[in-house]
């Protein structure tokens, strides 16, 4: 086989997105021409990343790091930075929102000065590659660019609906293309000014994305998301300027490597990273922006939630992870990881919006990973690792398909979805294994979840364990009531067509595929992914969390998933059942939706979910938990930092 | 790993359940009627009454509905097997929410507002114990530092020691697992205070059977649960759990008796606070002595 270096596909990684996001703006027209560039490029993108991924993992198990020299580089990140912030002047006076200015300006003008005035610690790698990244890598470069290729089917349907909104789909795509340049260029990375750089990027795209469609709410909420991550950037270049001035290292690398006890002040750059990697995967208090995100076109929110932005915020915590183990930063990050986990899960049973109960759920499996981020042992690693992993698969779907039945429909509120397996089967059948994918045993975010309890209990994190069970009630309530609003048969209703396009099934089937593989898989990716990631982090390896005899078990139950439906249906034969309609305590005209009531005339009948909206709403529910939770972050910031100084 | 003793533990368990399971629900019904001053029926009457549902000519809403029932039948056997075959504790919980999502599936697939409520107020009852059986399975954990039945028996003192307030609570949300009152909100075995059967409404004949034997399975495996608390390697402890099983069975019945149904929202409080004034507390204590 041809032996192409890692960096060169790295940094080819890095920089063609960029390029791919030239050309498609370039290509006004929605024909097919654009359709098989971005389906083409997206090709490349995966076949590259997964290359470096396999690379790193099944090569040498110490991550690789490469570049000193980066003079020509450096001077491009400044400029990009530069460009960043007159883009964010530019649109926050056009908007008359003030306030953003300052914020930028706060966070990127000190690391600029620091760059151009040579305070910077030079002489380290700029760029690593290991197997955290090499995850990364597999998560970005497999579902963020199924994501892409997605969209390009569905921004057509969508403008065919949504006449009302300028038609900026090129534009759309190539924002998604900057963003997963932008991703590969941060998880590549390792000197903390450029990790600054591509964070930047994403708080900023994310920013254009939200506001895609202009409308005044798209407007406020894309500025709410701004100014948020903002603000985590703003702890980010805090992070780097103590890095640089009072530590004297440079890169993300040297942080971790650190003693934390012979260097306690290295507490005060990690409360600050934290800080800005809860902002960004919208942990409480800051979850609003992911909320307000839903206003975008479908695909962004599949990115943002699934594979890129809020990944970045764990992805950074778990690269913490070793630093925030038994100490007061630490368990704030759990606690407001656990806290989160449990609070959005009761805000989730309140939400009809299907998207809505999607970003719910997300900043929920979010804060699970913080937990176990912040616990700071193997055992929790492994489990937020995996979490990570199978959440980004699940929670795209789910996005994906969501994003499809709003445009066959019109709607994505769950209530619509009534009876969906029967207008539309083949979404029904894919949202089924996307759901059970994401409560239900033996699929793969239950199985993260059971490992993330056990370590939980291992580490005597009690207040970790309650959150915990608690909120699995709650999830799976939620879950389990949008899984039965899909499943209900209704007599006499007709399949409605299904436009979904071939492209759109190109990123759906595969997506579907992986999360039964995954089922099957789990041991061997705990083997051969996760396990390097700790040999890493810890430089320890431990035993599977989960496996010998519960692995076998797991795999029957998976079995009998596919056993049952063909051997009940092998059971039937030959048997006649009398076919009848649902009891509805009057007679049933006939076709499932109306009854004769007591004078004789038919009445309609209609069944809705519980969202208990007086105990859970967001009324009563959201600005308490936020309020608390902001106490928790503030108390973490003071003693974090304080405590460190 | 598998050894012929799990297998036989588990043939047993499938074999043995139902016919437990049904005797107990006789039971409960002549108790129940003598306290409330009736004569009630023989103690086989269960079995009767399954008889003949098997013997009935099945009327189903749709084809999907029988598809749900059977895998709620066979993942509650599945199970109790992982159970008694000495598993994972948090696997068997993992197992059994899934069979009773099966059992909500078969009733939302109806599309009838019965049994639809039924789903809506059986999915309350899940949130209602999940915290407390997921608490279950760490308590063993801490005080024998084992997920695994298999080990979790052959301790030296008996779990109960160490699990007091767990075991307070687990009983607590045995009542809504028994479907008794007053937490019996999704489907009732008192015609008085039913919305026409809930859950069950439109589940008949063979399927109806089913559900029932479906039932009595997991009764079995709840009072397994229960046994859990008592048994060590000595082997009289076997009989100490067979007593506290009946007892518990007692107390489920009376408690059934005395009090009359309440709000889902009581019960959703009141379960999620007992589990964390018992349960929590008594975790905590464990993981600080620990």
């Amino acid at each position: 086989m041809y032996n192409l270096p890692i960096i060169n596909v790295v940094e080819f990684l890095i920089v063609f997105p960029f390029i791919m996001a030239v050309i498609v703006g370039f290509m006004k027209k929605a024909n097919h021409a654009r359709s098989a560039v971005v389906i083409g490029g997206g090709f490349i993108i995966m076949a590259a990343s997964i290359y470096v991924a396999v690379k790193t993992l099944c090569g040498a198990d110490q991550g690789e790091r490469f570049l000193t020299e980066t003079k020509g580089a450096d001077i491009l990140i400044m400029a990009g930075e530069a460009f960043l912030l007159c883009l964010v002047i530019f649109l926050s006076i056009k908007y008359k929102k003030y306030y953003c200015i300052l914020l930028s300006a706060a966070g990127t003008l000190p690391i600029l000065w620091m760059d151009l005035s040579g305070n910077g610690v030079e002489g380290q790698m700029h760029i690593r590659v290991d197997a955290l990244a090499a995850i990364m890598y597999l998560i970005v470069g497999v579902v963020g660019t199924l994501i892409c290729m997605y969209a390009c089917g569905y921004m057509k349907d969508y403008h065919h609906h949504h006449t009302d909104v300028q038609n900026r789909s090129s534009y759309f795509l190539a924002m998604l293309f900057v963003f997963l340049g932008a991703m590969f260029g941060l998880i590549s990375s390792d000197n903390l000014s450029w990790i600054f750089f591509f964070w930047e990027i994403t708080s900023v795209v994310s920013f254009l994305l939200i506001g895609y469609t202009r409308t005044q709410e798209a407007v406020n909420n894309s500025f709410r998301a701004l100014w948020m991550n903002l603000l985590g950037d703003v702890a980010f270049a805090g992070g780097i300027l103590f890095c640089t001035f009072a530590l004297q290292i440079s890169n993300l690398s040297q942080l971790t490597a650190l003693d934390q006890n012979a260097v306690p002040m290295v507490l005060a750059p990690v409360t600050l990273f934290a800080f800005a990697a809860l902002v960004k995967s919208a942990q409480m208090p800051f979850s609003r922006w992911l909320l307000g995100a839903m206003v975008a076109p479908t695909p962004s929110s599949a990115l943002l939630d699934s594979a890129t932005m809020v990944k970045v915020g764990v992805y950074m915590l778990l690269r913490l992870s070793p630093l925030m183990a038994g100490n007061i930063t630490g368990i704030m990050v759990t606690v407001v990881g656990g806290f989160t986990f449990f609070a959005t899960s009761l805000l989730a049973i309140s939400q009809s919006d299907g998207k809505k109960v999607l970003a719910y759920s997300t900043i929920s499996n979010l804060g699970l990973i913080t937990a176990c981020a912040g616990v700071g042992q193997p055992e929790a690693v492994w489990a937020g690792t995996m979490l990570m992993l199978f959440h980004a698969v699940s929670k795209s779907l789910l996005f994906q398909t969501v994003g499809d039945i709003e445009n066959c429909m019109g709607s994505r509120d769950i209530e619509d979805m009534h009876g969906l397996i029967i207008k539309l089967p083949r979404l029904a059948f894919v949202m089924i294994i996307g759901i059970c994918g994401m409560f239900m045993a033996p699929f793969g975010m239950l199985v993260a979840k059971w490992a993330a309890l056990r370590s939980f209990v291992d580490t005597d994190s009690v207040w970790l364990v309650l959150f915990l069970v608690y909120g699995s009630g709650s999830t799976l309530f939620y879950w389990a009531k949008w899984l039965g609003k899909i499943c209900t048969v209704i007599h006499r209703s007709e399949a409605i067509k299904d436009i979904t396009h071939k492209s759109e099934y190109i990123s759906i089937v595969p997506l579907t595929t992986m999360i039964v593989v995954m089922c099957f898989a789990f041991p061997w990716m705990s083997d051969h992914m996760i396990q390097p990631v700790l040999e890493e982090t810890f430089s320890s390896s431990i035993p599977n969390v989960i496996g010998g005899s519960d692995v076998l078990v797991m795999l029957i139950m998976l079995a009998m998933l596919f056993i049952v439906p063909i051997g009940s249906r092998v059971l039937a034969i030959g048997k006649k059942n009398k076919m009848t309609m649902g009891y509805i305590a009057g007679v049933n005209t006939g076709d499932d939706r109306h009854f004769t009531d007591s004078f004789g005339q038919p009445k309609a009948v209609y069944m809705a979910n519980w969202y208990m909206e007086d105990y859970f709403g967001e009324k009563k529910l959201l600005w308490p938990v936020i309020w608390v939770a902001a106490v928790i972050v503030v108390i973490m910031l003071i003693l974090g930092i304080g405590g460190a100084l | 790993m598998m050894t012929a003793n799990n297998i036989i533990f588990a043939v047993l368990f499938i074999v043995l359940a139902p016919l437990i399971g049904g005797f107990l629900d006789g039971v409960d019904r002549v108790f129940t009627a003598r306290m409330q001053g009736r004569q009630g029926p023989p103690v086989l009457q269960p079995f009767y009454d399954v008889y003949k549902l098997l013997h009935k000519q099945t009327t189903v809403v749709n084809s999907i509905q029988i598809l749900f029932i059977i895998s709620y039948t066979i993942f509650t056997i599945f199970t109790g097997c992982i159970f008694f075959a000495g598993g994972d504790l948090l696997l068997v919980f993992f197992s059994l929410s899934m069979a009773e999502v099966m059992l909500i599936l078969a009733a939302f697939s109806t599309n009838a507002p019965y049994s639809y409520m039924g789903t809506q107020r059986e999915l309350v009852q899940m949130m209602s114990y999940e915290p407390m059986t997921l608490l279950l399975a760490i308590g063993f954990y801490l005080a024998t530092s084992s997920f695994k039945v298999g080990h979790i028996v052959e301790s030296g003192i008996p779990a109960i020691c160490q699990l007091p307030g767990m075991f307070i609570a687990f009983i607590f949300i045995l009542i809504i697992k028994l479907r008794k009152s007053p937490f019996d909100i999704s489907t009732s075995h008192h015609a008085h205070q039913e919305v026409v059967k809930g859950i069950t409404t439109d589940i008949s004949g063979q399927n109806l059977a089913l559900t029932e034997i479906t039932e009595w399975y997991d009764n079995v495996l709840m009072l397994g649960f229960v046994a859990l608390f008592f048994i060590t390697k000595n082997p009289v402890s076997y009989v100490w759990a067979v007593i506290a099983c009946l007892v518990v069975y007692f107390i489920e019945t009376l408690i059934d008796n005395v009090f009359p149904r309440v709000k889902y929202m009581t019960m959703l409080v009141s379960a999620w606070v007992v589990t964390l004034v018992f349960a929590g507390v008594n975790m905590l204590i464990l993981s600080l002595i620990k």
